[in-house]
């Protein structure tokens, strides 16, 4: 039987992923994306194994939800992207910076 | 009275020429020329007609009216009142002011007669009339200022009167700038009179002051002021202003710059004695302040000695009169600090009917000369002009002090008073206005020498035009002829010696030198007979004998003098360099110190410390501040992440 704990560190190293991954990314929008995607999964693993520890089947609930709305969200996010990438020739995170005031 | 009640008399007096002013300055261009000087007369009318045969004899016969008719605003617990204090000094006054106002009305007919803005004209001289009536028959000094402010609107108005000339806007802007002084002083006093008081009733006021006595108040650290002393000085620097005291009466002779009537009406018989009546109406504090009453008694004698010798070298004929009334007023300021106030109004009054007589005599004869007013270019005139040389010739007679004209009277008893005087600097006014008697008949008479004997010194085509002037201009003078004439012997037993002002001067048994000159007193004609061969009444013959020698028997010696003298008569010509001297002085310094304000204040501490400076210090602080928002995603969310760490650190470990 593998205890909580371990589940817990493997969801908080790829949330630590994940985050150094939104924060190193000088590159490639996509790469975000996909870091995001990681941030969820770290979320849905810490979902999954509060759910079996606890005998609670809302956390596993919980996971279909986040499942479904990463889903769509990361079409909504793809779209997006080709978007930006119509209009400006690039998603290179670097070049991203209008937003600056 | 008409089934009037005195109260609607008193209300009558006042704003019937205020009813006239503003019927004649709203509707001039309705009522014509005409109209306008029929309301405003009617209504002056109205007043003298009440002031002197209706409330003359009621105050006579000993009913005295102290009282609000109408309270238009309370603050805190003090009552705004207009009120009125109708005792025998306002009644002289309300007489005087209202009779003198009427004369001159009627010879304005004559004077303004094709000026554009007669209507105006007759507006503004009414609406002084009502403010000149309503300072003297004030019952508390919110009042009074009300009075004192008014009157010198319209002096500024009516100074500047013909505003397209510069030098009278620059005239009246000088007398409204150096007024405002004097006002500073007054107000401050007031002020002083209420925080001490608690109240700006006279009848209070006056009641309470003996208790004062002994009160004193710091005004500068480490010297200690008597708070009546404050008080009196304060309000006196009011009257220095108004009344044109030395060194605050270098506007007066400015003033000339006004329409004659004007000048006679308001710099020669009633607003510039308005601070000899306010001075005379507070003789109840005043009497409780020996500091106070030898600062007036000084400032009172500087006045009239260094204004006399000014009136010998002008020769503009309006300025040696301007000149002589700022040398009178200095007479009654003197006998107001030697306590002799009863003389002091007597001579205001007698000077009030023989000033107003010379200034209306000098415009009669501007106008017959089509408004020249040099002296040197006049000459010859009493052929021409006989009503006014004869009138001319009452009023020079009473302004120099001979019986039995009115101003010997006056002046007589002043000087009388100042002799017997105790307060501190009597022994030098006296002198001052010994030595003034001489000096006064001498520019008196050289005034009238230039004017009306030698030969004319005008040209041709003025000369041929000279003739007497209408009999709107006549009639005011033969009318103000003949109180200067009479109303000196008339009114000198009355008023000094048989207690006409009763209560409303207050006299320390201490100080009564007019009752010392009553136990004198033995008569008129001794009194008279006794002066002939007193100092003050050769010293006055003296002078017009030294004006018939030197213009009339050897005309050529005044040149040689002043070319002897060279010094002290640039010094005279040049009115002591007073106005040089405030030029520099005040204005310059005012204007060093403005552009200090303005270079340093201005320019460097508020533009450049606080405006500027604020907006540099948060330029600077932005632009550091500015690297945060870097415009990437990514610095964003790890913003909200550090965030949330610290957030969640805060909550679980908080």
């Amino acid at each position: 039987m593998i205890p909580l704990e371990h589940y817990l560190i493997l969801g908080a190293v790829l949330f630590s992923l994940s985050v150094v991954g939104i924060f190193l990314n000088r590159k490639n929008l996509v790469i975000l994306l996909m870091a995001i995607e990681l941030m969820l999964l770290a979320v849905n693993m810490n979902f999954v194994a509060f759910s079996h520890y606890l005998g609670d089947a809302a956390g596993q609930v919980f996971v279909f939800f986040i499942l479904t709305v990463a889903a769509a969200e990361a079409a909504i996010g793809l779209a997006i992207l080709v978007v930006v990438f119509r209009n400006r020739r690039s998603i290179n995170v670097e070049d991203l910076d209008t937003l600056k005031g | 009275m008409f089934g009037l009640s005195m109260k609607t008399i008193y209300l009558l007096i006042p704003l019937s020429p205020l009813a006239g002013a503003i019927i004649a300055g709203l509707f001039g261009w309705k009522i014509g020329k005409v109209g306008a000087h029929v309301v405003t007369i009617l209504g002056v009318t109205v007043s003298f007609v009440l002031s002197a045969f209706v409330v003359l004899p009621d105050v006579l016969a000993g009913h005295v009216f102290n009282g609000p008719v109408y309270t238009w605003g309370v603050s805190g617990n003090i009552p705004m009142e207009i009120g009125f204090l109708i005792d025998p000094l306002s009644a002289l006054m309300m007489t005087v002011v209202s009779f003198v106002s009427l004369m001159v009305h009627i010879y304005t007919i004559g004077y303004m007669r094709d000026d554009p803005g007669y209507q105006r004209f007759f507006s503004y001289i009414a609406l002084f009339t009502f403010s000149m009536l309503i300072l003297v028959m004030s019952n508390n000094f919110l009042q009074l200022f009300f009075g004192w402010e008014a009157v010198g609107v319209m002096s500024y108005l009516l100074i500047g009167f013909w505003f397209t000339r510069e030098s009278a806007i620059v005239a009246n802007l000088k007398a409204f700038l150096v007024n405002r002084i004097g006002d500073f002083g007054f107000i401050l006093g007031i002020a002083a009179i209420y925080y001490y008081f608690g109240t700006l009733d006279y009848g209070a006021v006056f009641a309470m002051a003996p208790q004062f006595t002994d009160k004193v108040v710091q005004v500068f650290p480490g010297l200690d002021w008597n708070v009546l002393t404050l008080i009196a000085i304060l309000l006196f620097v009011g009257a220095m202003g108004k009344s044109a005291q030395a060194p605050l009466h270098v506007w007066l002779p400015d003033s000339m710059e006004g329409p004659t009537p004007i000048s006679a009406l308001i710099h020669a018989a009633t607003m510039v004695t308005a601070g000899v009546f306010m001075v005379a109406r507070m003789s109840p504090l005043y009497e409780l302040s020996e500091t106070a009453l030898s600062v007036v008694i000084v400032i009172g004698a500087v006045t009239a000695i260094s204004m006399a010798l000014l009136g010998i070298v002008q020769n503009d004929i309006k300025r040696v009169v301007a000149y002589s009334t700022l040398s009178q007023l200095g007479y009654m300021m003197v006998a107001l600090g030697a306590s002799a106030y009863a003389a002091g109004i007597f001579h205001l009054m007698t000077h009030a009917f023989f000033k107003a007589l010379l200034f209306l005599a000098a415009g009669s004869v501007i106008i017959a000369l089509h408004h020249e007013q040099d002296m040197r270019k006049m000459g010859g005139l009493k052929k021409y002009m006989p009503i006014t040389f004869i009138t001319a010739w009452i009023g020079a007679l009473a302004l120099a002090g001979i019986p039995p004209f009115a101003g010997f009277f006056s002046k007589d008893m002043i000087i009388e008073a100042v002799h017997l005087s105790q307060v501190p600097g009597s022994g030098f006014a006296y002198i001052a206005v010994l030595s003034g008697v001489f000096v006064t008949a001498l520019y008196t008479f050289r005034m009238l020498f230039l004017t009306f004997e030698g030969k004319p010194r005008m040209d041709e085509h003025a000369l041929r035009h000279v003739k007497e002037s209408p009999w709107v201009v006549t009639v005011p003078l033969i009318l103000l002829a003949i109180p200067s004439f009479i109303i000196g012997a008339l009114m000198v037993e009355p008023l000094l010696f048989e207690n006409y002002f009763g209560d409303s001067i207050k006299v320390l048994a201490a100080h009564d030198v007019v009752a010392q000159l009553g136990r004198q007193y033995e008569g008129l004609w001794s009194f008279v007979s006794h002066a002939l061969v007193s100092a003050p009444f050769l010293l006055a013959v003296g002078g017009i004998f030294t004006a018939w020698l030197l213009y009339i028997r050897y005309p050529h010696l005044p040149d040689l003098i002043s070319k002897r003298t060279r010094m002290v008569y640039t010094i005279l010509v040049n009115k002591y360099f007073a106005d040089e001297f405030n030029n520099f002085v005040f204005a310059g310094g005012t204007r060093i110190f403005g552009r200090w304000l303005w270079k340093i204040g201005d320019v460097k501490l508020i533009d450049g410390l606080a405006v500027n400076g604020t907006a540099r210090v948060i330029g600077w602080i932005s632009a550091v501040i500015r690297h945060v928002q870097s415009g990437y995603v990514y610095h964003y969310a790890f913003a909200m992440i550090l965030g949330l760490f610290l957030l969640i650190t805060f909550f679980l470990h908080g």
